[in-house]
C-alpha cells in the first residue's frame, strides 16, 4: 500500500515532463537513434536498395572497399567469398573534402574577424552594413546562388567577361578546369561569412573598451593590443566559430552538387564526401556502403572536433576577470 | 585632431562599402540579368541593361514538365508553413521541460540533446530512406514535415531552452499559485514571454525549409510536388545542359524574394538565433 503510493507519487511528479518531453523523444528513438544502430549495423553488410533480401554480412569489407586503394589493393575477397572492388574514388573524395574544409574554414574565420573588428567601431550606419554583408550568407545555401555561382565562373561567364574587360586572356573555364574548380567553392563558402562575422562582433562588444585605454596607456600600439588583447579575450568565440564551421564544412552538399551538374564534376575535383555517398547510395543503390561511408564521415568530425577541444586548453582563455 | 577622426571615418566608411558593393555585385548581377534579353546575359559584366526585358520571367515561370513555377512556389510554401507549425509546438514543449519542469533524467534528456546538436545528419540518412520508403513516404510531403514534429530540430530546442531559463520564474509561480496547471503556465506565461525566441524559430524553419535541398532531392520525385530549389535544380539540368539561362536567372530571383523580404523586416531576430546557436553560414 504504501510502496504504491510512492510510484503514484513518482509517476505524477514525472509524467508532466514526459508528456512536454514525448514528441521529442519519439523523435529521438524513431528517428536518431534506432536509425543509427541500423546504419551501423547497415555498414557490414553489402545491402543494396533494389534487393534488400540478398542482404548479406561482409564485415569489415565496405571499410576495405574505402581504403583498399591507399594499400595498393584493386580487389579483394570479402568474407563471404565474393570479390569485390576497391572504390577508386573515396580517397579522391576525402582529399577533396579535406582540402576544402582546410581552405574554407580559416580563411572565412580570418575574414570575418577582419570584417567584424572594422564594424566595432563608432561609426554611423553600422547595423546596415552589417545587413549588407550579411545577404551572401543568406542567400549562399540556396540553388538560386549555386546556379549564379555556377554560371559565374563559367568559360564565357561573368568573372571571365570582367577579366577580359581589364586586359587579362586566355583565361580558363574556372569549373570545368579541376586545378581551379575546387577553389571556386572554397571561395563561395568564404564569401558566406555572414554568420561567424555576426558571431565575432558579438565577441567583440563583450571586451571591455578599458582594457585598450590601460593598454595604450603602457604604450602597446594596435598590433600588440590585438594579439594581447582582442585575441584571447575573444578566443572561446573563435573556439565556437571554429568547430561550427568545420563541421558544416564536411558536410556541404547542394553547391557541390550544382556545380558539378550532379556529378564531381570535372576529373572529380569536386567530388565532396557527401556528393560521393549520395551518389553511392542513390545512384547505384549501395546503401550499406553509404552507410559505412557516413559512419566514417561521423569518426573523422568527431575526431577532429575532440582534437579542436584539446588543444583549445593551449589557445583559448576563459579568464575574463570579470 | 577632430578633423584626423573625420577623414579616418570617412576613409573607413568609404572602404566598407566599397568592400560591401564587391560582396553583393553577384547577386545584384544576378536580379539585373534576369531583366536582360536571354542573349546579351553574359556578354555584359555591367549592372545597367542596355535593354529590359520581362521575356525571361515569362518564360522561366512556365516551368517544365507542364508544371509552373506557381505551383513550386506554392508547394515551398505549403511545406515551410507546416514545418513552422511543427517547429513551434514540438520545440517548445521539449524546451519548456527541459528549462522549467523537475522530471528524473532531465539532465540526462538534456545531454543527449545537445549531442544530437552536433551530430551529422548522414549516420541517419539512409536507414531513415529506407523507413520512410517501407511506409510509402517517399514521393510525398511526410518525410520533410513529420520529424518537424518530433522537435528533431535540435537547434530550435537548445534556442528555446535559453530563452525560458532566462524569464522569471515568480511569473510561474503566481500562476501555480492561482491555480495552472504545468499546461497553463506553458499556454499562458511561457508561450506569450517567449514569441521573440518562437519568431526567430518561425524565421529559422522558413528558411531553412525554403532553401533546403538534399532532403527535396530525396523525397520528392514527381514535378508537381517539387519545391522551388527542387525545381530549379532541374531547371538547370545536369552538366551544363541548359539554353534558358534567363529563365533560370530570373526564377532564382523570384526565390530569393521572400528570405529578402522576411531577412529586412526581421533582422533583431536573426542576430539573436545567429547569437545564441551559432546556426547556418
Amino acid at each position: 500500500m504504501h510502496k504504491m503510493s510512492g510510484i503514484v507519487k513518482s509517476l505524477k511528479r514525472n509524467a508532466g515532463g514526459y508528456l512536454f518531453l514525448a514528441p521529442w523523444l519519439v523523435g529521438f528513438f524513431v528517428l536518431t537513434l534506432y536509425p543509427m544502430a541500423y546504419s551501423l549495423w547497415l555498414g557490414f553488410t553489402d545491402y543494396d536498395f533494389t534487393k534488400p533480401d540478398a542482404t548479406q554480412w561482409i564485415g569489415f569489407g565496405n571499410y576495405i572497399k574505402m581504403f583498399g586503394k591507399a594499400f595498393g589493393l584493386s580487389q579483394f575477397t570479402a568474407s563471404t567469398g565474393e570479390v569485390m572492388r576497391v572504390d577508386p574514388y573515396y580517397l579522391k573524395s576525402l582529399s577533396v573534402t579535406f582540402t576544402y574544409v582546410f581552405a574554407s574554414v580559416p580563411l572565412k574565420l580570418i575574414f570575418a574577424l577582419a570584417v567584424a573588428m572594422l564594424m566595432n567601431q563608432k561609426l554611423r550606419g553600422v547595423s546596415f552594413y552589417r545587413a549588407v554583408y550579411y545577404i551572401p550568407t543568406l542567400l549562399g545555401g540556396s540553388v538560386a546562388v549555386a546556379v549564379l555561382w555556377r554560371k559565374m565562373f563559367e568559360k564565357d561567364g561573368l568573372i571571365n567577361s570582367l577579366l577580359g574587360a581589364l586586359g587579362f586572356t586566355n583565361l580558363p573555364g574556372w569549373i570545368t578546369n579541376p586545378k581551379y574548380a575546387l577553389w571556386t567553392l572554397v571561395l563561395l563558402s568564404v564569401w558566406q561569412f555572414g554568420s561567424s562575422m555576426i558571431i565575432f562582433l558579438a565577441g567583440l562588444k563583450q571586451i571591455p573598451q578599458e582594457y585598450y585605454e590601460a593598454a595604450s596607456v603602457d604604450g602597446a600600439n594596435k598590433v600588440r593590443q590585438f594579439f594581447s588583447i582582442t585575441i584571447p579575450l575573444l578566443s572561446p568565440v573563435i573556439l565556437f566559430n571554429l568547430v561550427m564551421q568545420m563541421i558544416g564544412a564536411f558536410q556541404v552538399f547542394t553547391q557541390a552538387y550544382i556545380i558539378g551538374g550532379g556529378t564531381g564534376g570535372v576529373l572529380n575535383s569536386t567530388l565532396f564526401y557527401t556528393l560521393h555517398l549520395y551518389i553511392q547510395g542513390w545512384t547505384y543503390h549501395e546503401m550499406g556502403y553509404a552507410s559505412a561511408m557516413a559512419w566514417v564521415l561521423l569518426f573523422i568530425i568527431g575526431v577532429l572536433t575532440a582534437i579542436v577541444f584539446k588543444s583549445s586548453n593551449l589557445w583559448v582563455s576563459y579568464g575574463t576577470g570579470e | 585632431m577632430k578633423t584626423r577622426t573625420v577623414i579616418r571615418h570617412a576613409l573607413t566608411h568609404l572602404f566598407i562599402i566599397t568592400l560591401g558593393v564587391l560582396m553583393i555585385y553577384p547577386i545584384v548581377w544576378m536580379i539585373v540579368s534576369s531583366f536582360k534579353p536571354n542573349n546579351m546575359i553574359f556578354s555584359d559584366p555591367g549592372l545597367i541593361p542596355k535593354a529590359v526585358t520581362l521575356e525571361n520571367y515569362v518564360s522561366g515561370w512556365k516551368g517544365y514538365a507542364g508544371t509552373t513555377f506557381g505551383r513550386f512556389f506554392a508547394n515551398s510554401l505549403f511545406m515551410c508553413v507546416v514545418a513552422i507549425i511543427g517547429n513551434l509546438i514540438s520545440c517548445t514543449m521539449a524546451a519548456y521541460a527541459f528549462a522549467r519542469l523537475k522530471f528524473a533524467g532531465r539532465n540526462f534528456w538534456f545531454a543527449i540533446m545537445m549531442i544530437t546538436l552536433m551530430l551529422p545528419g548522414h549516420v541517419t540518412l539512409v536507414p531513415r530512406y529506407i523507413l520512410f520508403n517501407t511506409f510509402g513516404w517517399v514521393g510525398t510531403y511526410l518525410p520533410i514535415l513529420v520529424p518537424k514534429f518530433l522537435a528533431t530540430d535540435a537547434f530550435f530546442v537548445f534556442l528555446l531552452v535559453q530563452f525560458i531559463r532566462s524569464l522569471p520564474k515568480e511569473l510561474d509561480e503566481a500562476a501555480i499559485i492561482d491555480g495552472c496547471g504545468k499546461f497553463g503556465v506553458f499556454l499562458r506565461i511561457i508561450v506569450p514571454l517567449a514569441s521573440p525566441a518562437l519568431v526567430t524559430t518561425a524565421l529559422f524553419t522558413f528558411l531553412w525549409t525554403w532553401d533546403d535541398f538534399f532532403n527535396h532531392l530525396l523525397y520528392l520525385t514527381r514535378p508537381e510536388t517539387f519545391s522551388v530549389s527542387r525545381a530549379l535544380r532541374t531547371f538547370v539540368g545536369d552538366a551544363g545542359a541548359v539554353s534558358n539561362w534567363g529563365g533560370a536567372l530570373a526564377m532564382s530571383t523570384l526565390s530569393m524574394i521572400p528570405t529578402f523580404i522576411l531577412f529586412f523586416s526581421l533582422q533583431k531576430y536573426f542576430v539573436q538565433g545567429i547569437t545564441t546557436t551559432g546556426i547556418k553560414g
